[in-house]
């Protein structure tokens, strides 16, 4: 008692130095990040094409959601209707949802899948396996490289004339008789983005959920193997349902990421070829705002809102176990100290 | 009893194979993975028309050096806007101060909430906690449209000063400072007269430089690699101005260079440093995944 007042006390005094110490943040992120995003509320209830704007009400979400042909009589100006000045949007959002989920997904379950299964090994202590730094250090080295830089060595590598290197090999061995489309092809482009991605993320998640493993308390592996549980129903035992925290965690992580997946769909591709079957949500909303002559701010701005609701959804799952997380983080520090 | 031994032999046995089973698969999947990496490195040293006639080699070639000139040729010919020096120093200057200022700001951030008591703490606490998972293509089209009325689009300001304010790099800031930063130090310092910001500076730094050291390194590491920023704002496309990765893609919207070798030796000139800084920091880098959550 006599401490908490005692603090009290002092706090008075020094409140002033912890506003000080967060002024910087809070001004900075107020004038880059709020603001912008308001303006992006803003933005998605303008018209389109030239900077002249207009309000349309829902009309932009409308267009997104639906598609209409109507949106045309908010055209900038009427003599404009025909040209290219501005492209409508003829329910994209369902498209452009679609394809996000789908490269989530598809990269997503063999991600996790071999993540786990790698995890479950590294952390086995029943299993010698020599090296494990120096594979997790290559395992997440994909990662770390410049994702400009990864799409183009895939374009190179995967490209779609007999001059690109696997086609090259996949001819000479007589595999095939045609080069494969594998970067401008429909389905092929999404498969090679589903692999690369795959390819980037598996050992960041691996390593994630080892750390999740090592939380497991070490007596209920012990015990297990002492009453003779074999190594998968370790894992399936107690392995997978005492780590099914951390998998909400990061299955709730990863989508957040997907809905953002900008690089590979935006990058894996020849030139300035149109890629609309892997245009994700991130990728319209660069691809309408991001033109000199006549940005698509309205279109732009309400897929952005839209995202931000689904982001505000899965965040708020996030947000709730991160709290969690800092109680439980809390409690077991107090079981230490009493200890 | 030999029964029993040979039973338990059998089992040490099988779990050797074990071992070397599940290590074998490991390696194959390690090796998957740098494989791109590997055909990338011997590809920019192999002439152009043996690419071309075979695409895939496993043994290097001695043409790293002709395949550089030839890339210059190009830059100085103006064929291509790739030039690896300009693109290092471009995304050095941006990713260098950007990793500066979030790094000594979410400290600033994180240790002004860990060290006082204010009224608004927690409420600024959880502020961060919230808009932590915010992405950046959510505001982008309001920031784009705002740096474009204040005329700072093809300007580095929208690319380094919003750093100041990273609220991912607080949280994971604060989290350290929590569990490793003993308040008693601060106690002590004042008593001794020490001022605030001195503590902060020359007391609080120092003893959380392996926290503050991992979120610079990942800092670097992201900003280095960032293309979006970059080719949101820099929408003149500048030579001079363009970050390595956007260079990079600018290689591959050009169909008229014949030469593949010159091609991959400009890709692999691009990923040089990040992985000679990987492979300086990858203990800290792969502990710091561990710690959770880098996600981009």
């Amino acid at each position: 008692m006599a401490n908490t007042s005692g603090k009290r006390v002092r706090s008075i005094s020094y409140a002033k130095y912890g506003y000080l110490f967060i002024l910087p943040f809070f001004v900075i992120y107020i004038v880059f990040q709020i603001y912008p995003l308001f303006n992006t509320f803003y933005l998605s209830t303008q018209s389109n094409g030239t900077t002249q704007t207009e309000f349309v009400g829902m009309d932009n979400f409308k267009a997104l959601m639906i598609g209409e042909n109507a949106t045309i009589s908010h055209g900038d100006n009427a003599g404009n209707k025909g040209g290219r000045a501005w492209r409508a949007a003829n329910g994209d959002f369902k498209r452009v949802m679609g394809n996000t989920i789908m490269l989530w997904v598809g990269n997503f379950i063999p991600q996790i899948l071999i993540s786990l299964v790698l995890a479950a090994w590294f952390t086995n202590s029943l299993l010698k396996i020599k090296g494990k730094s120096v594979y997790k250090i290559l395992m997440y080295l994909p990662n770390i490289i410049t994702a400009a830089s990864s799409a183009a060595l895939f374009v190179m590598l995967f490209s779609g004339t007999e001059f690109g290197a696997i086609n090259n090999l996949l001819l000479k061995w007589g595999w095939i008789h045609d080069p494969i489309p594998f970067v401008t092809g429909v389905s092929q482009s999404r498969v090679m983005i589903m692999i690369i991605q795959t390819w980037m993320w598996y050992g960041n998640t691996t390593i994630m959920l080892m750390s999740g493993i090592m939380g497991i308390n070490g007596s209920f592996f012990e015990a297990a193997s002492i009453d003779g549980a074999t190594m998968t129903q370790q894992f399936f035992r107690i392995t997978l349902p005492l780590l099914r925290p951390i998998l909400l965690y990061t299955v709730v992580t990863s989508m957040i990421g997907g809905l953002q997946m900008f690089d590979m769909p935006y990058l894996y591709k020849n030139g300035t070829q149109i890629t609309k079957h892997v245009e994700t949500v991130a990728v319209y909303i660069y691809n309408h705002f991001h033109s000199a002559i006549s940005p698509n701010y309205g279109y732009s701005a309400a897929a952005s809102v839209l995202l931000f609701i689904l982001t505000a959804i899965l965040g708020a799952f996030a947000f709730k176990m991160n709290r969690d997380k800092d109680q439980k983080h809390l409690k077991r520090k107090k079981q230490n100290k009493l200890l | 009893m030999s029964v029993s031994m040979s039973k338990e032999k059998a089992k040490i046995g099988s779990l050797r194979a074990k071992d070397i089973i599940i290590t074998a698969i490991i390696v194959i999947i390690c090796v998957v993975s740098i494989l791109p990496l590997y055909i990338l490195i011997v590809n920019s040293t192999r002439a152009g028309q043996d690419i071309t006639s075979n695409g895939v080699s496993l043994i290097p070639g001695l043409n790293l050096f002709k395949n550089i000139g030839t890339l210059q040729d190009w830059t100085s010919t103006g064929k291509v806007e790739y030039n690896a020096l300009t693109g290092y120093v471009n995304s050095g200057i941006i990713a260098l101060s950007t990793t500066f200022l979030t790094v000594l700001f979410s400290g600033m951030t994180a240790y002004g909430i860990v060290v006082y008591d204010f009224k608004l703490k927690n409420a600024a606490y959880t502020f961060i906690l919230a808009v932590m998972m915010i992405p950046v293509q959510v505001t982008s089209v309001g920031f784009y449209q705002f740096m474009a009325k204040i005329g700072l689009t093809d300007s580095y300001i929208p690319l380094i000063l919003p750093a100041i304010a990273a609220p991912a790099i607080v949280f994971f800031m604060r989290q350290s400072m929590k569990s490793t930063f003993p308040l008693e130090i601060v106690e002590a310092a004042r008593i001794d007269g020490c001022g605030e910001y001195r503590t902060f500076f020359t007391i609080a730094i120092p003893m959380m430089k392996p926290a503050f050291a991992v979120q610079a390194i990942f800092a670097f590491v992201s900003n280095w690699n960032n293309y979006y920023m970059p080719s949101m704002i820099l929408i003149s496309r500048n030579k001079s101005q363009m970050t390595l990765p956007m260079m990079v893609n600018t290689i591959l919207s050009n169909d008229k260079l014949a030469d593949f070798g010159a091609k991959y030796a400009a890709i692999m000139l691009s990923i040089v440093p990040v992985v000679i800084v990987y492979l300086i920091f990858s203990k800290f880098i792969v502990e710091g995944v561990a710690l959770g959550g880098v996600k981009e």
